[in-house]
C-alpha cells in the first residue's frame, strides 16, 4: 500500500513550486506584449522615449524572467521524480504537449530573448521590434501547450485505458488540442498575465507620479497601461473559466464545491453570493443568493441544471461499483486470460476503472471492498468545500476590484489627467499584489478542486506517486523552499532597487537621479 | 502514419540521442565557460567578458535540455518515470544546481559591489560544475545498470540510494564528462575573446582536451576489460504492442561491444571520440578557432554516440532484474504518439536550428574589456 505521508508530502511539494512559479510566469506574459506595444510606438513614432521604455520595463522584465526559467525546470523534472506512476500511466498523451512546449515555444522565446537584451546595436530597429514580439508570442505559445496539457488533466478527452501496456494512450491528437476546457482556461489564464503585467506597469507608474519622477515617462507607461489592463481584465472576467465547468466529471464536482451546491435546484440554479460553507452539516449558513445567475454562467443556458453535491455522490457511488468490476477484468487480463469475453465486459466497464482506483487506498485488492470503504471512497471524490468556495470569491473580488482600477485608470488617461487623481494613483501601487492574488487562488480552484485525481476520473492522486520514502521528499522539499526563499529575498531586492531607481538605471543621462543635481541647483 | 512502430522507434533514438547531443554542444559550452569563471577571468571586466561571451545564448541552450526532457516524458515515458524517480537524490541535486545558472547570469552585473559579484561568480561555477558530473555519472551507470524492476501494473521500483552511484567507472565518466565540456567552453572562450584572455583559454583547451581523450581511452579500455554488457536473447515483435516485462536479457561478457562488432564502421565514433581532442587542440594552437569550435563540438558529439551504440538497444539496463531492462524497442509511446511527435519534429527542428544559427551570427565577433566598459548598463 501506498505511504500516505509520501502522498501528502509529494502533493505538497508540488503545490508550493507551481504556487511559487507562477509568481513569475503571469508577469512575463503580460510584460512581454506590454514590451512589444512599447517597441512598436517607438519604432512607429522614432520617439527615443519610447525605447527608453521599452529597455526600462524590459530590466524589470529581466529580473523576473530569470526565476520564471529557474522555477520551470522544477516542474518539468517532478512529474518525472515525484509523480512517476503518473508520468507512465499517461506520458503517451501527457508528454505531448510538453514536448511540443520546448520545441515550439520556449526555443523561440529563450533564444530570441537574448537578442531582445544584446541585439540593441546588432538588429536594425525593425528586427529587433520583431524579435521582441516573437519573445511575447513564444511565451505565449508556451502558456498554451502547458494549459493544454493542464487542461488534459482536467478533462481527458481524446485517450483510452489500455491494459497490454497498462497506460492512458492518446487516440485523438485534435480533441486533446481543442479540448473545450483547455481553450478556456488557457484565454483565461493568458488574459490574466496581461492583467498582472499591466497593474504592475501601472502602479509603478503611479509610483514616479506621485513622487513627480520622470513624468512623461511614467505617463505614457501609464496611459498604456491602463489600456491595456482595461481591455484584459474585460477579457478574465467576460471569458472567465467557469464556462468550462460543465464539461467532464471533474469540473462539474468542482464547480458544485466551488459554489456549495449541496443538493441539484432547478435550473437555472441560483449563485451564491457569499456565506459559511460547513462540510461537516453540508450546508451553507448565512447564504446570500443571487437568482438564475449560476445556471447561465456554468451551463450557459436556462434549463440545464447544476448538478449538487448529494446527486454527484450517487453517481460517483455509481461509478465506483462499476469500477470494482473494470478492475476484476483488468486482472484476470493481466494474468493471462485474454479471451474474447473478457475483453469484451472489460471493454464495457473501462471508462470506470479510475473509480475502482479510488479503493486502492483502503483495499489494496479494490473488488472485495466492503461498503464501509465504498462509502469512504464516495466521500473522497468531493473536495472540500471551503478551500474552493473562498479562493474562488477572494479571486472574483480581486478581479473586479481591479477592473474597477484599470478603468478609472483609462478614463483618467484619455482625459489627459492621469497626474491629477492622487487618490488613484495610490489605489494604482496598492493594488500591484492584487493580480498575483487572483491568480494564485484561481490556480488553488483548479488544482485543489480537481482532487482527489491527478488525472479527472482516470487516475486518483494517491496512486501516482513515485516509489520514494516521506523522507526523501522532506528533504527535497526543504533544500527547495531555502533555495526559492534565498532566490525570492534577492529577487525582490533588485526589483524594488531597481523600480526606485527608474529609468535612471539605464544610464542614458536622461532621467531623474542623473540629473538630480542639475534640477535642484535650478530650484534654488 | 510516416512509418512503422518499429522503425518509428529507431528514429526516437535518434531524435532523444541527437536532442543530448545538442544539449552537450550548446549547453555545454556555456557550462564550460562557467567552470572556468573563477580562474580564468582575472579582473571584474574579463569575468564579465567571459559571461557576455554566453551572454545572449545560455538561456536558449539551456532549452535542449527542457525538450529532451519533454521528448523523453513523450517517446520513452517508463524511461523518464524510472530513472527520474530513481536517481530521486542525484536530480534535485542537479535541480538545485541548475537553479543558480539563469538568476547568476541575469543578476551577477546589476549590482557594483565585490562581494555580491564574487558570490555569483561562485554560484555560476556551482550551477555549471555540477550539472556536467551528475550527467556523465548517470551515464556511467547505465553501463552498470540501475537497480529498478516492475510491479505486475508496471509501478517502477528502486533499490538504492544516492551513493550507490558513486562507485569508480561512473565517477570516471563524470569526471570526463566535466573536462570534455570544459575543453569545449574553453574553445568557445578562445573564440570570443581577445588578448590575455584567447591565450589562457587556449592553454585550457590543450590541458582538457589531453585529459578528455586520455579519460575517454581509459572509459573505453576499462568497458572491453572489466565490464559485463548486457544482450537481449529473446525479445517480443518489435511491430507488436510494447511490454517491458516479456523478452529475457542475460548478461555477457563484451556485451557492450557487439554493436562494434556487427557494424565495424561504428568504431569511427569512438576514434573521433579519441582523436578529435587533439585535432581541437592543435587548432586552437594555431588560432583556427572556428574550425576548432566545430571539431570539439564533432569531439562532443562522438563521445555520447560511443555511449549510446554501445548500449544500444538499451536505454536503461536493470540490474536487479536484467528481464525488466528499458530498451529502445519496449519503453516507447503508442505509434500514433511517436508519429505526432516526429511530424512536430519534422516542422519545428529546422525552424529551431534556423533561428538559432541567425541569432548566432547576430551576436558574432570578440568581445573585449572595452565593450563591457562602454556597456556597463546594458550587458551582463
Amino acid at each position: 500500500m501506498i505511504d500516505a505521508d509520501l502522498v501528502e508530502v509529494s502533493r505538497l511539494q508540488f503545490a508550493l513550486t507551481a504556487l511559487f512559479h507562477f509568481i513569475f510566469v503571469p508577469l512575463t506574459l503580460g510584460l512581454s506584449f506590454l514590451l512589444a506595444i512599447m517597441e512598436s510606438a517607438y519604432v512607429l513614432t522614432q520617439k527615443i522615449i519610447y525605447r527608453d521604455m521599452t529597455k526600462f520595463w524590459g530590466k524589470l522584465f529581466g529580473i523576473n524572467f530569470a526565476l520564471g526559467v529557474t522555477t520551470g525546470i522544477t516542474l518539468e523534472f517532478q512529474f518525472g521524480t515525484n509523480w512517476a506512476y503518473y508520468s507512465h500511466y499517461v506520458g503517451d498523451i501527457f508528454g505531448v504537449p510538453l514536448a511540443i512546449e520546448g520545441l515550439m515555444a520556449f526555443f523561440l522565446e529563450s533564444t530570441l530573448i537574448g537578442l531582445f537584451f544584446f541585439g540593441w546595436e546588432r538588429l536594425s530597429q525593425r528586427q529587433h521590434l520583431a524579435v521582441t514580439w516573437l519573445v511575447a508570442l513564444g511565451s505565449n505559445l508556451s502558456a498554451l501547450w502547458i494549459l493544454i496539457a493542464n487542461g488534459w488533466m482536467q478533462n481527458p478527452v481524446g485517450a483510452e485505458f489500455n491494459y497490454q501496456t497498462m497506460r492512458m494512450e492518446m487516440t485523438s491528437f485534435s480533441e486533446l488540442f481543442f479540448n473545450p476546457v483547455a481553450q478556456v482556461k488557457f484565454v483565461h489564464t493568458v488574459a490574466s498575465g496581461y492583467v498582472t503585467g499591466a497593474m504592475f506597469v501601472l502602479g509603478v507608474s503611479s509610483y514616479y507620479l506621485l513622487r513627480h519622477r520622470d513624468v512623461p515617462f511614467a505617463r505614457r507607461s501609464f496611459a498604456i497601461a491602463a489600456s491595456f489592463g482595461t481591455a484584459s481584465i474585460l477579457s478574465v472576467i467576460v471569458l472567465g473559466d467557469e464556462s468550462g465547468y460543465h464539461l467532464g466529471d471533474v469540473q462539474q464536482v468542482k464547480l458544485a464545491a466551488i459554489e456549495a451546491e449541496w443538493e441539484t435546484h432547478p435550473a437555472p440554479a441560483a449563485f451564491t453570493l457569499i456565506g459559511w460553507p460547513d462540510d461537516a452539516q453540508q450546508k451553507t449558513h448565512f447564504a446570500i443568493k443571487i437568482p438564475y445567475v449560476l445556471g447561465i454562467i456554468a451551463t450557459r443556458s436556462f434549463d440545464e441544471p447544476v448538478l449538487g453535491i448529494a446527486d454527484l455522490k450517487k453517481i460517483n457511488e455509481q461509478r465506483i461499483r462499476e469500477g470494482m468490476v473494470a478492475y476484476g477484468l483488468l486482472q484476470q487480463l493481466r494474468n493471462g486470460d485474454e479471451s474474447e469475453q473478457t475483453r469484451a465486459a472489460f471493454e464495457q466497464v473501462k471508462a470506470h476503472l479510475g473509480y475502482g482506483l479510488l479503493l486502492k487506498k483502503t483495499n489494496p485488492d479494490v473488488v472485495d471492498a466492503s461498503e464501509a470503504q465504498i462509502q469512504a471512497a464516495v466521500d473522497r471524490t468531493i473536495p472540500k468545500v471551503w478551500p474552493l468556495f473562498w479562493s474562488f470569491r477572494v479571486m472574483v473580488g480581486a478581479g473586479i476590484f481591479m477592473l474597477g482600477v484599470f478603468v478609472l485608470a483609462f478614463w483618467q488617461s484619455t482625459q489627459h489627467r492621469t497626474a491629477e487623481k492622487k487618490w488613484l494613483l495610490r489605489v494604482a501601487m496598492y493594488s500591484i499584489p492584487l493580480p498575483w492574488i487572483a491568480a494564485e487562488c484561481g490556480w488553488i480552484v483548479a488544482e485543489y478542486g480537481r482532487q482527489p485525481w491527478t488525472i479527472g476520473g482516470i487516475l486518483p492522486t494517491d496512486l501516482s506517486v513515485s516509489n520514494l520514502s516521506a523522507g526523501d521528499v522532506w528533504s527535497s522539499l526543504i533544500a527547495i523552499v531555502l533555495f526559492y526563499s534565498a532566490l525570492f529575498i534577492i529577487e525582490m531586492y533588485l526589483m524594488i532597487h531597481f523600480v526606485r531607481k527608474g529609468p535612471s538605471s539605464l544610464g542614458t543621462g536622461r532621467y531623474h537621479f542623473e540629473q538630480a543635481t542639475v534640477t535642484t541647483g535650478a530650484h534654488a | 502514419m510516416i512509418a512503422d512502430y518499429e522503425t518509428l522507434k529507431l528514429i526516437w533514438w535518434v531524435l532523444v540521442g541527437g536532442l543530448l547531443i545538442g544539449f552537450a554542444i550548446t549547453d555545454g559550452f556555456d557550462m564550460g565557460v562557467g567552470a572556468l569563471l573563477p580562474f580564468l577571468g582575472r579582473s571584474d571586466s574579463e569575468r564579465r567578458v567571459m559571461i557576455n561571451s554566453v551572454g545572449p545564448h545560455w538561456e536558449g541552450n539551456q532549452v535542449w535540455f527542457i525538450t529532451a526532457g519533454g521528448a523523453l516524458f513523450a517517446a520513452w515515458p517508463l524511461v523518464y518515470a524510472s530513472a527520474f524517480s530513481g536517481l530521486y537524490t542525484a536530480l534535485v541535486i542537479t535541480l538545485l544546481a541548475l537553479f543558480l545558472r539563469p538568476v547568476g547570469f541575469d543578476y551577477r552585473s546589476k549590482m557594483d559591489s565585490t562581494r555580491w559579484r564574487s558570490n555569483w561568480d561562485w554560484a555560476l561555477f556551482a550551477g555549471s560544475v555540477v550539472p556536467p558530473i551528475i550527467f556523465g555519472v548517470a551515464f556511467g551507470n547505465l553501463f552498470l545498470g540501475l537497480p529498478f524492476a516492475f510491479d505486475e501494473f508496471l509501478r517502477p521500483r528502486y533499490e538504492g540510494g544516492l551513493f550507490g552511484l558513486l562507485t569508480p567507472f561512473p565517477l570516471l565518466c563524470g569526471v570526463l564528462s566535466l573536462t570534455m565540456l570544459v575543453m569545449h567552453g574553453s574553445v568557445w572562450l578562445s573564440l570570443k575573446t581577445e588578448g590575455a584572455l584567447r591565450q589562457r583559454s587556449g592553454r585550457v583547451t590543450v590541458l582538457t582536451a589531453a585529459l578528455t581523450a586520455m579519460l575517454f581511452g581509459i572509459g573505453g579500455l576499462w568497458i572491453v576489460l572489466g565490464i559485463d554488457g548486457y544482450a537481449v536473447l529473446a525479445m517480443p515483435d518489435p511491430n507488436g504492442v510494447i511490454n517491458p516485462l516479456a523478452k529475457s536479457v542475460r548478461m555477457v561478457e563484451g556485451g557492450w561491444l557487439q554493436n562494434f562488432a556487427h557494424m565495424p564502421a561504428l568504431v569511427t565514433v569512438p576514434l573521433l571520440g579519441l582523436v578529435l581532442p587533439f585535432v581541437t587542440a592543435l587548432l586552437v594552437v594555431k588560432r583556427h578557432e572556428g574550425l576548432a569550435f566545430i571539431t570539439s563540438s564533432v569531439a562532443v558529439a562522438s563521445i555520447i554516440a560511443t555511449a549510446g551504440i554501445g548500449l544500444f538497444p538499451f536505454v536503461m539496463p536493470s540490474s536487479l532484474n536484467p528481464d525488466h531492462s528499458l530498451t529502445v524497442w519496449d519503453a516507447t509511446s503508442s505509434a500514433l504518439t511517436l508519429n505526432i511527435m516526429l511530424m512536430v519534429a519534422c516542422v519545428f527542428v529546422p525552424l529551431v536550428l534556423g533561428y538559432t544559427v541567425w541569432s548566432y551570427a547576430r551576436m558574432w565577433g570578440r568581445i573585449s574589456t572595452d565593450h563591457i566598459e562602454q556597456h556597463s548598463h546594458s550587458l551582463y
